[in-house]
């Protein structure tokens, strides 16, 4: 496998003309180098990726109260009795399973769940294996992508990797899997993006001294790869073991066995508390896929094998809020809890429920929009097998706003991720600014002098809200962060002391609501 | 089919072959002509049994490439003894049934048991795979993974261990035989759910899994369809499982009797509903259907190239091996044998592309490290160590993320199926240090289970490598032994350092070992051969090269 080098990745740069004033980034999309400072100056946002494997049925997830009529006659045997149904506030025709206090909690009491009805995409797959890869590659129904979409998020926000990886910038891996695998999300274009953990503080050395050069053969191709994962497992060993034990885990909420999900998640709160600046978890509960046995057949169809994996879920998320809430980290860390596929509408014979289409898709954290985006699907009065919950919103419009919205990209850089546009949906409260609905847009922005000798007056005007200003050199190391503050409205004026800097160029970005923007400076 | 825990998981289809690989071989079936030596015969070995011991490589050497392969194919029919109870303790695992050291698998069900049992099979089935000298056991592993089942689910012992044999009797025969008898297997009616298949509600997961990953696959020209899956579906309702008896049965009450039609995929069949016990016809009728379609035999000849030779499947591979399998394939009316045969004589299977370029599978790497080493095993009436100590190096290969008899999922192991990835699904940062984890405990302080320790005796594998007195030849015989790619001069320089303990003279090797042969209880030259040789091995085992096959 071929990889591009940071030097070629980066090259255009330094051919750009360093006298012009009020570059920005986003008419300059294609240079790596300026990419990597959008992102790079973006937030200190995490994503966790909650992954049920078999496909979950959504349908006695969340629960269409107003459709429960249809819902009796094409489910009977496993349809979760009304009076059980968890209420959700202010959604009187929607409700929880039963076994999901946790989650109910977190609408009714946290305003920390954001639910979106009737996920899928058009022509759904009923593959498992198929089904997943559409899911975790975000491509169409007919289209095959061998790269998953975090991995090429990750490519473009930490380009070259993993050339000159880890760095002081990024010290940590990108992206992890707790547990033996590493996920095909975060697949690169050319190389995975991610590593695979499930005991943070044990890692091994592995050879060093001499290496023979690869010969051009598949043998050659497989021993490369196998250096590189040589490498990386050493390189992030120490960091790993080290942020792991710099927290301690302070909620008692996590269960002590028997919830895989919450041993997982517990980890990521650790890591994620100790310091460690890794973008992506992924994290993986499997059992969804429920022909059979899906509710007990003696003790009401509120238990029962589905019962027992949403409880699981609706804990573990639950005890990983409260971790985060404690850790004061929760302003930063939002999850996504989703399925390959939603079961068919119609219940078999066996109390269970085959292979099926759209289903509802949460997303977790402080920062999301409290509501359920879309309507509950209309069942029919009369269901075949042939019947299936109709998509209302695409999956990736889920991650295609999280991009957006959560980590800052701009709607340009999100169309080349997710290789077109969606329509976002308002999953987060805001777009950047904490706290507030109201992006504090930037109308105005320049320094004085330029070129400047010793230091420059940055001046913007902005509508009201948090700007956040950094400076960075043309490697794109952060020099500092020069303003992080809830500003009034109307034009403020920064000064940057550059006494200590060596001459050339440096760039500013200023962070504020949607807007993102970069200029660039002369030190004489 | 259920799915549990989070050690293993993500999958996804692979659907379309890509060229990633630098240089493909271009070579095709013809028979191999070239030379045959170590470097052919190690080849061989490493593809078709689980690691090599130093003996095995003159042996089949003096047989020639007809003799090594014909004697790798003509495995041992009779079936092998059963898994026995290894278990019962005395106190708080007690076994009313059977006798400790005698066989459960006629024994009834017994719940508070059948963990201990299916563990039995799993230890069982790694004995056989460590001490297997033809490829018997690599062709029972193959098929596991293509009819993927979980013991975990099947979780009736009984039906794990019938579907294990199930698999060993057919691994080299005729596989519409097999497909016909795993279909109405006990452990697959439980495992997708084909036994609550009836005509008031069809359950679809085996119709599904039947033409998805067992046999016309979803190769670009397979084009069945969601009708097709739920006609397959129909077709199959009606058969039961006798849990007593471990046995299945049609029942016809519980079968749909309409017609079924299917796509133009299947020439637009018509399978005619039939009542009663001529229901189960249907089944036959739906198998003659499927196995008219060429897709069947290029969807296993492409699982065994992926097993055998390599994941890359170009256009050339595909035109040069895969075609012309598939076509011995259909002319030996499915017949495995002879696909076998051809494709293990092959100029293709010994192109130097081809060699070298595979990823052992965690069960592969445990098991070649302590056949290679040859690791000392209990006497074989030590059954209870024996079983625990195959479950020590089985527990092992789990934590690689290959657990044999719980495979992840219905389509098994995604090494054999993940693209990109393929072989490299199986080594990250978790996995390749738990690797090394395995191969240093029996390397220093070796690991005691039941009584028994279990170590590598450096010393006597040492000896067991031609002219091991020079520190030179020892070292190209480790390297060619462990390794299935060359290493050069100067790292094959490291290893010597490491013999001559950081001196510049062959005579510091040559002394000691000399002295150690001439006095095998003089306690310095014995400690002094040990730790050089296991630091030399360390490095060997350290090495990347030495995950590959």
């Amino acid at each position: 496998m071929k990889r591009r080098t940071f030097i070629k990745r980066t090259a255009p740069v330094a051919a750009l003309p360093v006298l012009i004033n009020g570059m920005s980034i986003k008419s300059h999309a294609s240079s790596s180098l300026l990419r990597m400072l959008a992102a790079k100056a973006e937030n200190d946002k995490v994503l966790v990726l909650v992954q049920l494997n078999g496909g979950n049925d959504g349908l006695n997830t969340i629960i269409p109260l107003d459709q429960y009529t249809n819902l009796t006659t094409a489910r009977s045997n496993i349809i979760i009795p009304s009076a059980k149904v968890l209420k959700l506030n202010g959604f009187e025709n929607t409700g929880l399973h039963p076994s999901m206090t946790d989650l109910q909690n977190l609408f009714n009491n946290e305003a920390s769940l954001n639910i979106v009805q009737a996920v899928g995409y058009p022509s759904p797959n009923f593959s498992h294996f198929r089904a997943t890869d559409i899911w975790l590659s975000a491509s169409d129904s007919k289209q095959y992508i061998s790269s998953g979409w975090v991995g090429r998020y990750l490519d473009d926000a930490y380009p070259g990797f993993p050339e000159n990886y880890p760095n002081t910038d990024m010290p940590d891996p990108l992206a992890i899997s707790i547990g033996g695998v590493v996920s095909p999300a975060v697949q690169g274009p050319e190389v995975n993006m991610g590593m695979a953990i499930s005991n943070p503080t044990s890692f091994y050395n592995f050879a060093a001294g001499i290496t023979d050069p690869v010969p051009n053969t598949p043998a050659g191709k497989e021993l490369e790869f196998l250096r590189l994962i040589a490498n990386q497992t050493d390189k992030y060993a120490d960091r790993i073991k080290t942020t792991y034990n710099a927290s301690t885990t302070k909620t008692s909420k996590f269960p002590s066995t028997g919830n895989y999900l919450a041993d997982q998640l517990k980890i990521v709160a650790r890591l994620i508390a100790g310091g460690l600046k890794t973008k992506i978890y992924v994290v993986t509960l499997g059992g969804f896929d429920t022909h059979s046995n899906q509710v007990s057949s003696s003790g009401g169809t509120e238990t029962g094998g589905h019962a027992d994996l949403l409880s699981k879920v609706s804990i573990a998320v639950g005890a990983f809020m409260d971790e985060c809430n404690k850790q004061n980290m929760s302003d930063r860390v939002a999850g996504i809890i989703y399925s390959e596929f939603g079961r068919r509408i119609l219940s078999n014979a066996s109390l269970g429920t085959d292979h099926g289409a759209a289903a509802p898709v949460m997303v977790f954290g402080t920062q999301v929009n409290r509501t359920i985006i879309g309507s509950n699907p209309t069942i029919p009065s009369t269901v075949t097998v042939n019947d299936n919950v109709a998509m209302q919103n695409d999956f990736r419009q889920i991650y295609y706003s999280t991009l957006v919205q959560w980590f800052g990209l701009s709607k340009t850089e999100a169309d080349t991720i997710m290789l077109k546009n969606f329509d976002t949906l308002q999953i987060f409260k805001t777009t950047g600014s904490i706290n507030s609905l109201a992006p504090a847009e930037i109308t105005m922005i320049e320094n004085y002098p330029n070129p400047f000798d010793n230091s420059t007056t940055i001046k913007f005007n902005t509508k009201g809200g948090r700007v956040v200003i950094r400076i960075f050199d043309p490697i794109g190391n952060e020099i500092k962060t020069l303003v992080n503050k809830t500003l009034p409205a109307g034009t403020h004026e920064v000064v940057f002391e550059a006494h200590s800097l060596p001459p050339g160029n440096y760039y500013y970005n200023v962070l504020s609501g949607n807007s993102s923007i970069s200029r660039v400076m002369l030190k004489k | 089919m259920q799915r549990r825990d989070f050690l293993k998981n993500f999958t996804t289809l692979a659907p379309s072959p890509t060229a990633r690989a630098q240089a493909t071989p271009t070579t095709g079936l013809t028979k191999y002509s070239g030379s045959w030596g170590n470097a052919q015969v190690l080849h061989l070995l490493r593809r078709t049994l689980f690691g090599v011991k130093e003996s095995e490589i003159s042996t089949f050497k003096a047989l020639g490439l007809d003799g090594a392969v014909n004697k790798l194919l003509a495995i041992d029919t009779t079936p092998p003894s059963p898994p026995v109870n290894y278990y019962s303790n005395g106190s708080t695992i007690i076994d009313l049934a059977v006798p400790a050291g005698q066989t459960w698998v006629n024994a009834p069900f017994n719940n508070d048991l059948s963990y201990y049992r299916r563990r039995s099979v799993k230890m069982w089935w790694t004995g056989m795979l460590l001490n297997d000298t033809t490829i018997r056991e690599k062709m029972v592993l193959f098929w596991q993974n293509h009819f993927s089942t979980e013991g975990e689910v099947i979780y009736y012992e009984q039906m794990v261990y019938k579907m294990n044999a199930l698999l060993r009797k057919h691994c080299l025969g005729n596989f519409k035989t097999m497909i016909k008898e795993v279909t109405i297997d006990p452990g697959m009616l439980r495992y997708l759910n084909g036994y609550l298949n009836t005509k008031t509600a069809p359950d679809e997961n085996y119709g599904r899994e039947l033409q998805e990953l067992f046999t016309v696959g979803k190769g670009k020209d397979s084009h069945y369809t969601e009708d097709d899956v739920k006609n397959a579906a129909k077709v199959l309702t009606g058969w039961r499982i006798d849990a007593s008896t471990v046995t299945s049965y049609f029942d016809g009450n519980k079968h749909e009797t309409s017609n079924k039609q299917f796509s133009s995929f299947y020439n637009n069949t018509v399978i005619t509903g039939k009542t009663g016990a001529s229901g189960a016809q249907e089944t036959d009728e739906l198998i003659t259907m499927i196995f008219q379609q060429n897709e069947v035999a290029k969807f296993i000849c492409r699982k065994l190239y992926r097993w055998f030779v390599y994941y890359d499947i170009d256009s050339t591979v595909e035109t040069n091996v895969i075609e012309p399998l598939a076509t011995i394939f259909r002319n030996n009316n499915y017949d495995i044998k002879p696909v076998i045969e051809t494709l293990l004589k092959s100029e293709h299977f010994f192109d130097t592309l081809s060699m070298g370029c595979q990823i052992k599978s965690p069960i592969d790497f445990v098991l070649a490290y302590c056949r290679q080493t040859e690791i000392t095993m209990p006497a074989s009436s030590e059954y209870v160590q024996n079983y625990n100590i195959w479950g020590n190096i089985q527990y092992y290969a789990a934590l690689g993320q290959q657990d044999i008899n719980d495979p992840p999922n219905v389509s098994g192991w995604p090494a054999y199926y993940q693209e990109p990835q393929f072989y490299e699904f199986w080594i990250n940062s978790d996995t390749l240090p738990k690797r090394l984890t395995f191969a240093y405990a029996l390397l220093y302080v070796g690991t005691t289970i039941s009584g028994f320790k279990v170590i590598i005796d450096v010393l006597a594998f040492a000896d067991k490598i031609p002219n091991a007195s020079d520190p030179n030849k020892l070292v190209d015989g480790l390297a060619e032994l462990l390794l299935a790619v060359n290493i050069s001069s100067s790292v094959k320089a490291i290893i010597k350092s490491a013999l001559l303990s950081g001196q510049s003279s062959d005579y510091y090797w040559t002394d000691a070992w000399n002295a150690y042969k001439a006095n095998p209880n003089d306690t310095t030259n014995k400690t002094y051969c040990t730790n050089v040789l296991r630091a030399a091995l360390k490095y060997i085992f350290e090495l990347p090269e030495y995950q590959l096959n």
